[in-house]
């Protein structure tokens, strides 16, 4: 897999303070998951908080050292190998089914399986389900080959990660695991590879306005 | 510190987590606080950090990287785990140098504390207008929306800031030639 398309310098140093909208943080964690060169940078990028954590004032802690605790777990926790560590790594790739590891709880191991709901003529969505409260959305575009996906505009940002098969528009072509990283700004329409399709998935900060006519008309099915 | 922590590492010492413990977890306390938590919250959470530290300290090495580092990565972790409760975060390697590139960049042969050391100068060379935003990310634990909302500053300044900020950073890491 040769990646072109990398998020904003901005959105990885987000990820690596820990501070993004879920949404985003399910497509960065899916291209770190495929991206080494991304995953060197938020490593350098974690320094800073490592830095500033450094030269926090001390707050007074209430209670003395854990003693009791530490002792409890002793006999068969401490100190030795644990299990707790994360089943998914970053930099662990994606499954057989075309999944990036962190995606996997949320989707399951393949996007062949994935529920998907007709949203336009060759256009199928299925809504990934985030924390109660959070506000974005992430959902899963599966577009046919040489479809376009309906024109559209967004509030606030737009990252998309492609799964499998690449899109073209006005920017240029996105193969699997480039990501489209646009501002409020951008209206595009991207075309779907005339081959493969495209699978990608893409997460919003606002809600996703779409454009055109018979797109208006399809509103309400996306938000189902 | 990276002694301490070997020595809870080697013998289970808890003298030396003691040691540990007086020196971090009032910091921890103070990053949970910071990031939003009631003093009471940040007291468990710092208790469990350093409670983490203490069970894990066998799968520290200082080849992974500062105890710093180490125990300033489980409490990012478990803050987001427990104070946003989101599905989809993205928990960071504790391990710090999992995959030795075999043509390590410039930056990558310095030493850990060499590094640690460029990275606080330049932060705390970086005009006030960078070092708000990086610290509204890193320390409040901020999205770009909700710092440009706090601000008043259009999202793209926002990410214009920490672009510059970090290139700051990372030019001041790779010229250690
Ligand atoms: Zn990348």
């Amino acid at each position: 897999m040769t990646i072109t398309h990398h998020p904003d310098i901005a959105n990885l140093m987000c990820c690596a303070a820990g501070s993004q909208p879920e949404a985003f943080a399910a497509v960065i964690a899916s291209h770190l998951s495929l991206c080494k060169s991304c995953c060197c940078e938020v490593r350098r990028m974690q320094q800073i908080g490592v830095a500033l954590f450094d030269k926090l004032e001390p707050a007074k802690m209430a209670g003395p050292a854990p003693v009791v605790a530490m002792r409890a777990g002793e006999a068969e926790t401490a100190p030795q190998k644990d299990e707790t560590t994360p089943a998914h790594h970053p930099c662990c790739g994606m499954t057989a089914g075309g999944v990036p590891g962190p995606l996997v709880p949320l989707v399951g191991e393949s996007l062949d399986t994935v529920d998907w709901h007709w949203l336009a003529p060759g256009v199928w969505v299925h809504t990934v389900p985030l924390s109660k409260g959070c506000c974005g959305e992430l959902r899963l575009i599966k577009v046919a080959p040489g479809k376009k996906i309906p024109e559209h505009t967004h509030e606030g940002q737009e990252l998309t990660l492609i799964l499998r098969g690449s899109y073209t528009d006005a920017l240029g072509t996105y193969r699997q695991g480039d990501v489209a990283d646009l501002d409020e700004a951008a209206v595009h329409s991207p075309v779907a590879c005339s081959k493969m399709g495209c699978i990608c998935l893409m997460a919003n900060e606002g809600k996703l306005e779409f454009t055109g006519t018979l797109a208006r008309i399809l509103q309400p099915l996306l938000n189902r | 510190m990276a002694d301490l922590l070997q020595r809870v590492a080697a013998n289970g010492d808890v003298e030396a987590f003691r040691a540990l413990f007086q020196d971090y977890a009032p910091r921890v306390k103070s990053y949970m606080m910071r990031q939003g938590a009631d003093p009471r919250t940040a007291e468990e959470l710092a208790q469990e950090t350093l409670l983490t530290v203490w069970r894990k300290a066998a799968l520290y090495s200082d080849e992974k990287g500062s105890a710093t580092t180490w125990i300033f990565t489980i409490a990012r972790n478990l803050r987001i785990d427990r104070l946003r409760k989101e599905v989809a975060w993205q928990p960071l390697p504790e391990d710090n140098d999992e995959q030795p590139s075999p043509d390590p960049a410039p930056d990558e042969v310095m030493s850990e504390k060499e590094r640690g050391d460029r990275v606080r100068k330049i932060l705390a060379e970086l005009p006030p207008d960078q070092s708000e935003v990086v610290s509204l990310a890193y320390v409040e634990g901020l999205s770009h929306a909700e710092i440009a909302s706090r601000l008043s500053l259009p999202l793209g300044t926002v990410k214009s800031r920490m672009r510059l900020a970090y290139h700051k950073i990372r030019d001041a890491l790779e010229d250690l030639r």
